[in-house]
Order: C-alpha cells, then sequence, then structure tokens
C-alpha cells in the first residue's frame, strides 16, 4: 500500500490496480472548514490532470483534480451528509473516490510522503 | 420673580441604577425584533377588503386544507416591523460601505425624484407605445450615453443585472462563432476577474481555464497568448481587475485574442475607476456589461434591483438580444420578434420578458444628465484618489502585495501577511464592525492570501476616510500584536459572531412553528 501526493494537494493511496483519491491535510487546514463536496459519479472516466470534484469551504470553492487517469468506481457517500469528515480525517474516512487505474505508470511522477512534506513547507 | 419648578431637570442625574435590568432586558431603543411569522395572526390585516365570495370549487378536492400560513398584521405593525429591522442592518446611508468591486456609492436623491415622475413610474410594459413615448425615449437616450462614454457600437439595454449582462455577451458570442460555423469550446477567464466570470462561461457551455496573474497582479500576456488557438472562443477580462489594477496590455491582449479568431468580452463592473477616461470600444472588447447599480448609483445590496446593460462591437451588433428600442422618424419604436425583420435577424433571442428595470434607468440617466460629461470625468478621478489614499495611508501597517507596482485604480488591496498566529481576515472584518463600519470584501481576489479588498468610492469625504482609516489602523496593529480578544468580535453588535460554517453545512430555510422544528429536532 503506497501513498503518492500531487502538487495540487491530492493523495493518493494504491491497492493493487484500485486507487482512493483525497485532499490533504496540509489542503483541508488552507480551505478552512469544509461545507460541501460535489463527487464524480461511478463509471465516470477522469484524466489526470482533469476536474474531477469540487470541495466548498467557508473561503472558497476549488476543484480537485484527478492525479491519475481511471474510471470512477464508488465515491464517499458519507461527505454528502458530513463534509466535515474532509476536515476531521482528510486522509482516511475523508476520501473522495476511488479509482481504476488505466495506467499505472503515471504514479512515477507523483511525489511521496518525504517530498510532499517539503513540498509543503515551501508553499 | 415667579419660580416654576415642575419643569423637567436639563442636567442627567447622578448615575445610581447603572446595573439594573430593565423588564425588556436593557436593549434600549432596540428593541429585539421577533420574525414577521412570529406576529400577528393569519386574520389580521391592514387592508379593508370584501370577504370573497362562497363559491363553488371546481378543483376536484384538489382545494388546499390548510392555512396558507401568510402573516396577518396591520399597516403600523408592518412598518415598525420593517423599520425595526432596517436599524440593526448597516447601509449606504448609513456610512462608509467599502466593498472592493462593488462600488457602494451614494444614491442621489435627485434621482429617486426624477424615478418617481409618474411618466416613468405608473406606466405598464404592455400599455401601447404610443402611450410610452417619453419612456422610451429616456431608454434610447440612456443608452446613447453609454455607447458614447464606452466607445462601443450598440447597447443591450434588457439584461436586469451584472451575472445577466455577462450571460448577455457570451450568448451574442456564441451566436457569432456559430453563425461562421466555428464552434469553439474553451473561455479563458484570467484570476484576476470576478468570481461570476467563470460561472457564466461554464453555464453557456463553454469549459473554463484560467491563466495566471503575474507577480504585478496582471494578466500574464506571454502565457495567455501561449494557450490561445482554434478551440479558444473568448477571453473574459476584468478590467481594471479585482487586484484593483489596471490592465496595461488590454490593447494587446485583444490583438492577439482577434487574432486567434477570438473575442474579448470585457466585465465592466470596475468601470468607475475608468468612467469619462478610457473607452472600452478604444481597448478592442466586443462586449462589456455596465453595472448601473454600481457606476451609475443606482441603489443594490438590498436597495433595489441591478441593471445591467451590454455594449457590443460592431462585430456582434448584429447578435444582441430583442427588444430594443429604435427611433424611427419622430417616434420610438420596441424591435421585437415580430417586428425585427431582416436586419435583426441574427439576434440570439430575448433574455428577459420585458424591456429591462425601468425604474434603475430613471436613475442612472438622472446621475449622467446631472453629473455632465465633466462630472463623471470628476468621478472616476474621485474615486481612484480616495482607494489611493486608503492604500498610502494603511501600507506601513498593512501589506499591500502590489502597492510598489504603482498607484491602483477604485479599490485597494491587502493581504494578512504579518498578523499573529491563529488571527486572520475575518477577525479583522468582524472587528471592524465593533468600530462601526461594514466590513471590506474580504479572502478575494483568491490570488491574495487573506485579501482585504477596499473600495471608497467617490462619495467619501476625506473626514470619512480618515475615520475608516483610523478603524482599520487599530484593528490591524490588534491583529499584528496578537490580541485575543478579535477573536470574539463583534461585540458590540446586535448580533455576536454568527457560526457560518453551521450555517453553509445546515441550513435552515424554511421557518417553522416553534412547536413543529422542536418536533422535527
Amino acid at each position: 500500500m503506497t501513498v503518492h501526493y500531487t502538487e495540487e494537494h491530492e493523495w493518493i493511496q494504491i491497492e493493487g490496480d484500485t486507487a482512493t483519491v483525497g485532499i490533504t491535510d496540509f489542503a483541508q487546514g488552507q480551505l478552512g472548514d469544509i461545507v460541501f463536496v460535489e463527487l464524480p459519479d461511478a463509471g465516470r472516466q477522469v484524466t489526470k490532470g482533469g476536474e474531477a470534484a469540487v470541495v466548498e469551504s467557508v473561503k472558497a470553492a476549488s476543484d480537485v483534480y484527478a492525479p491519475v487517469t481511471g474510471e470512477v468506481t464508488e465515491a464517499n457517500q458519507a461527505l454528502s451528509d458530513d463534509p466535515s469528515l474532509v476536515n476531521s480525517d482528510p486522509e482516511g474516512a475523508g476520501w473522495f473516490f476511488r479509482l481504476r487505474l488505466s495506467n499505472p505508470s503515471e504514479l512515477n511522477g507523483l511525489m511521496d510522503a518525504e517530498a510532499y512534506k517539503a513540498f509543503c513547507e515551501n508553499q | 420673580m415667579s419660580m416654576n419648578r415642575e419643569g423637567r431637570p436639563t442636567r442627567p442625574e447622578a448615575a445610581a441604577g447603572e446595573a439594573t435590568a430593565t423588564w425588556t432586558g436593557n436593549r434600549a431603543l432596540m428593541l429585539e425584533e421577533p420574525l414577521i411569522f412570529e406576529m400577528g395572526e393569519e386574520s389580521g390585516t391592514g387592508v379593508d377588503i370584501e370577504d370573497a365570495p362562497r363559491v363553488a370549487s371546481r378543483l376536484g378536492g384538489l382545494e388546499r386544507n390548510r392555512p396558507i400560513g401568510i402573516p396577518g398584521l396591520s399597516e403600523p405593525q408592518t412598518v415598525r416591523h420593517y423599520t425595526r429591522l432596517s436599524r440593526q442592518n448597516y447601509a449606504i446611508d448609513l456610512g462608509i460601505f467599502p466593498l472592493g468591486s462593488c462600488t457602494m456609492k451614494h444614491n442621489p436623491r435627485l434621482n429617486e425624484k426624477m424615478a418617481r415622475l409618474p411618466g416613468f413610474a405608473d406606466i405598464h410594459p404592455l400599455q401601447p407605445v404610443d402611450t410610452v413615448q417619453g419612456a422610451l425615449e429616456l431608454i434610447a437616450e440612456l443608452g446613447g450615453w453609454l455607447v458614447k462614454l464606452t466607445g462601443m457600437h450598440s447597447v443591450a439595454m434588457s439584461p436586469k443585472a451584472g451575472a445577466h449582462g455577462e450571460l448577455c455577451g457570451l450568448l451574442a458570442i456564441r451566436a457569432a462563432l456559430e453563425a461562421r460555423g466555428d464552434a469553439r469550446e474553451v473561455i479563458l477567464v484570467p484570476e484576476s476577474a470576478h468570481g461570476t466570470n467563470p460561472a457564466t462561461a461554464a453555464f453557456v457551455g463553454y469549459r473554463v481555464e484560467s491563466i495566471p496573474a503575474d507577480d504585478r497582479g496582471r494578466v500574464d500576456l506571454q502565457v495567455l497568448k501561449a494557450r490561445l488557438g482554434p478551440d479558444v472562443a473568448a477571453v473574459m477580462i476584468t478590467n481594471p481587475n479585482t487586484c484593483g489594477l489596471f490592465e496595461p496590455d488590454m490593447i494587446a491582449i485583444s490583438d492577439a485574442v482577434h487574432a486567434a479568431g477570438g473575442l474579448v468580452y470585457c466585465d465592466g463592473a470596475n468601470f468607475n475607476a475608468i468612467v469619462g477616461r478610457v473607452r472600452p470600444g478604444d481597448l478592442g472588447i466586443d462586449a462589456m456589461h455596465i453595472n448601473l447599480h454600481k457606476t451609475f448609483s443606482t441603489p443594490h445590496g438590498g436597495g433595489g434591483p441591478g441593471s445591467g446593460p451590454v455594449v457590443f462591437s460592431e462585430a456582434l451588433t448584429p447578435f444582441a438580444p430583442l427588444p430594443f428600442v429604435e427611433k424611427q422618424g419622430e417616434h420610438f419604436v420596441l424591435v421585437e420578434e415580430e417586428t425585427a425583420g431582416e436586419h435583426h435577424a441574427s439576434s440570439f433571442g430575448r433574455m428577459t420578458a420585458f424591456h429591462g428595470q425601468m425604474g434603475m434607468f430613471t436613475r442612472a440617466l438622472s446621475y449622467i444628465l446631472s453629473h455632465g460629461a465633466d462630472g463623471l470625468r470628476q468621478v472616476s478621478g474621485d474615486a481612484v484618489l480616495n482607494a489611493n489614499y486608503i492604500l498610502r495611508s494603511l501600507e506601513d501597517v498593512l501589506d499591500a502585495p502590489f502597492g510598489a507596482s504603482g498607484p491602483c485604480m477604485h479599490e485597494a488591496l491587502f493581504s494578512d501577511k504579518g498578523f499573529a498566529e491563529g488571527l486572520s481576515t475575518l477577525d479583522l472584518a468582524k472587528a471592524l464592525i465593533d468600530e462601526g463600519f461594514h466590513p471590506m470584501t474580504m479572502y478575494f481576489p483568491l490570488v491574495v492570501h487573506g485579501a482585504m479588498l477596499v473600495e471608497p468610492t467617490e462619495t467619501e469625504s476625506k473626514a470619512a476616510l480618515d475615520q475608516l482609516i483610523g478603524a482599520l489602523r487599530s484593528v490591524a496593529e490588534r491583529a499584528k500584536a496578537g490580541d485575543e480578544s478579535l477573536k470574539a468580535a463583534p461585540i458590540h453588535a446586535p448580533r455576536r459572531r454568527l457560526d457560518e460554517t453551521q450555517a453553509a453545512r445546515k441550513p435552515v430555510l424554511v421557518w417553522k412553528e416553534p412547536a413543529q422544528a422542536a418536533a422535527a429536532e
């Protein structure tokens, strides 16, 4: 089980050919209280770097991008009822959606935890 | 001498009862006001009309079987209710309203007088045009001024407000592109544009791509040029932009967009900074909305409806919406679908049932005529001077991210850099309420961290600006010094700090009887 990070502050956790995607603790801290999350429907094709979800906080609405190309298999319906999960457990219960990877080699360009930590410190 | 010892005292007695609670809870003359649904009774009424006659229902069992739930109040109860609520509010008639990019300026009373003239106020949009020639002439004359002030070719008067004007402009752009068989898909929107721009583009069915700002807060021309291509329908640009800065490369931007086959939409919300000095038509713009409720002083923000006429370049004019007023000989006519004929066959259609916001047209023309061309030029000069006075008076205590790139336009932009850990722009804004001011626009534009956008407009005197500056300086110093009491602000407002998160996550949008609400909990 590996976790990768993007410069757009998404995390992606890989298990076999399935990936779980969410936004990082750093991102939720910057956004402030999350009040609404719009998730992709299962079956939707998303492309690396393309819009996949929308997260709305008291400050602003932001797009969440797909870290890799694939087909959405499941969205975290718990976020519709309780978007505060993104604040309280961003890299756990606050996950956004799962997808089936089309091209696992796309993961190579992403950061690991250590590189992402260094990236955030320079933000 | 005769001495009257019964008159009222003219001096206050010694303050004896300071701590005594009053029966109403120490609200003095600011009484707590219930919701209108909690007042009166359904049978109450302010007008005396006869009961409706009993008729046999033909609704076949679909009649309403519950009370309709409309509050019943007498006229004095109603007047007092809304007057009391208004005293808990803040308005441009009470003080400066420094909302950036909103141009909250004084609404001259002369405009109100003109708008109430029966020939403008007491007419109906379906009246025969022969009976409303004066009103149509007013619409045409105002349109003529807007075309002249912007250096454009034509104007659509019907859009009801800014975002509706954006929609009008983009629909015309889409119609023009489709007419030449050119289905383009992308609209480019700079980061420094108004937030409604990408929403409008998406609504019209375009894909939105963002163009970053450079380190001077302007559109990055090279990035924009590199992105242009056969898929780009238009660029939506706000000039002056939401950083309060003029886009000096505007002509180069327009030229590049046109060379790539696209069109240029300009968000005219910030026209107040340039009215009488810069004509958008000279900058290569194809369509721009004008917020009459900003630049031309018609009331808004709870005070009245907006109005967002759109001016068009010659290229877009054939695609402008119907209806519009046209002078034929000595007669003003409404050009509508049935009468448009060959000339206007390419119009994208109709945006509104009727002709626009008549009351706003009257006020805006009154504003224009009472200022004259020289007065309008002074409006933009004074608005820019006031904003720069604020920028320079506060840049030693608040971070001004683009302060070094020269004067600002109509609004001054600050960031939260230098605030003590844990204190934010929100805390400063709430503390400003305790100082007696409506807060500025905050957390916008998004290109600046913890943004504070202050637009004073030309309305404010130096004395009024100095008061605002004093208050802002005081709260900024507290934020930098780490004064935790800011987190409790506002303390002196009718309501303390509201839970915005809870309001967004669990909004209560429908009033329920208290018993019902308790049962639903």
